[in-house]
């Protein structure tokens, strides 16, 4: 079981009490997409991803991104089972999606690049630090199941 | 994964843009890579300290910033331009290649905080090609 102090616990709390789902979500997704071309491959049936300015002009992307944000609401209210709340995630990302688990990686990459943005000084590096943990273990978790 | 003639020129461009707060980056990122993953300070184990923040990191964070700008003058053929750097890493101070993927990471993270406009994903997709290019140029002796 992962451990979490009070103070990583207020950190990633207050991240996402004031976080902008559709505008981090979108971002993180479009940049994953435009900085990681081969991730392309899992959105086909997502319309013209033609070039970076297609890409960060396409709604269903935008609407694709906030959903995988609102996901991380799970790890949220789990945080010391993160674990087993993505197992069913995890299945379906393995046996439905087939996603590389790597990419899971990229994309978190890419959020804390699109958080550090949004909260410039305010991104300390205490708060990377909790955010990066955060993730890593959501990461782990959603490419437990796999088989 | 090289760079085309236009990433070379989007590097080149923001990184003048980032050059009166290279040094702040600089020793950022190195705080940032010790905290974010404590393994690397594996390679500092020889300083007072190595903590986040700590002057010794802060100033080898400005040194390694200096050796990256370095290789943006020599963006057009790295392999040649970092020979010397290479043997260094190679011979002497035997970074293992996966933790210049780990300091390039924090570099894009402090990138984007003090430059949340201009660090577009165009851009962060060029720097990162860019740093990857770097360290395949400083490992091109590893082995």
């Amino acid at each position: 079981m992962v451990e979490w102090t009070d103070s990583e616990r207020a950190i990633i709390n207050s991240i996402f009490s004031t976080l902008d789902y559709e505008e981090i979500g979108r971002k993180s997704l479009c940049r994953c997409l435009i900085v990681y071309p081969w991730t392309q491959r899992y959105f086909g049936a997502f319309g013209n991803l033609y070039n970076a300015e297609t890409i960060m002009a396409n709604p269903l992307i935008a609407a694709h991104g906030t959903k995988i944000l609102h996901g991380l609401d799970r790890a949220l209210k789990n945080m010391d089972d993160i674990k087993n709340t993505y197992a069913e995630l995890s299945l379906l990302h393995s046996d439905k999606l087939h996603v590389d688990p790597d990419n899971f990686r990229l994309l978190a990459d890419c959020l804390t690049v699109v958080i550090a943005a949004k909260m410039g000084t305010g991104f300390t590096v205490e708060t990377q630090v909790a955010w990066q943990k955060f993730l890593s273990v959501v990461v782990s978790a959603l490419g437990r199941q796999y088989h | 994964m090289s760079l085309s003639a236009k990433q070379k020129a989007t590097v080149k461009d923001f990184f003048g843009k980032m050059s009166t707060r290279s040094d702040d980056i600089g020793a950022e990122a190195l705080s940032r890579l010790v905290a974010v993953y404590p393994q690397t300070k594996s390679y500092f184990a020889h300083w007072k300290s190595a903590s986040p923040g700590s002057a010794p990191v802060r100033k080898h964070g400005i040194t390694i910033m200096g050796g990256v700008y370095d290789a943006v003058g020599k963006i057009d053929d790295l392999k040649a331009g970092l020979l010397s750097l290479s043997e260094l890493h190679a011979f002497m101070l035997r970074v293992d290649p996966v933790n210049f993927k780990l300091l390039a990471h924090c570099m894009l993270v402090c990138m984007s905080m003090v430059f949340p406009e201009e660090f577009t994903p165009q851009v962060h997709v060029a720097v990162d090609k860019f740093l990857a290019q770097l360290a395949l140029a400083l490992c091109e002796k590893y082995r």
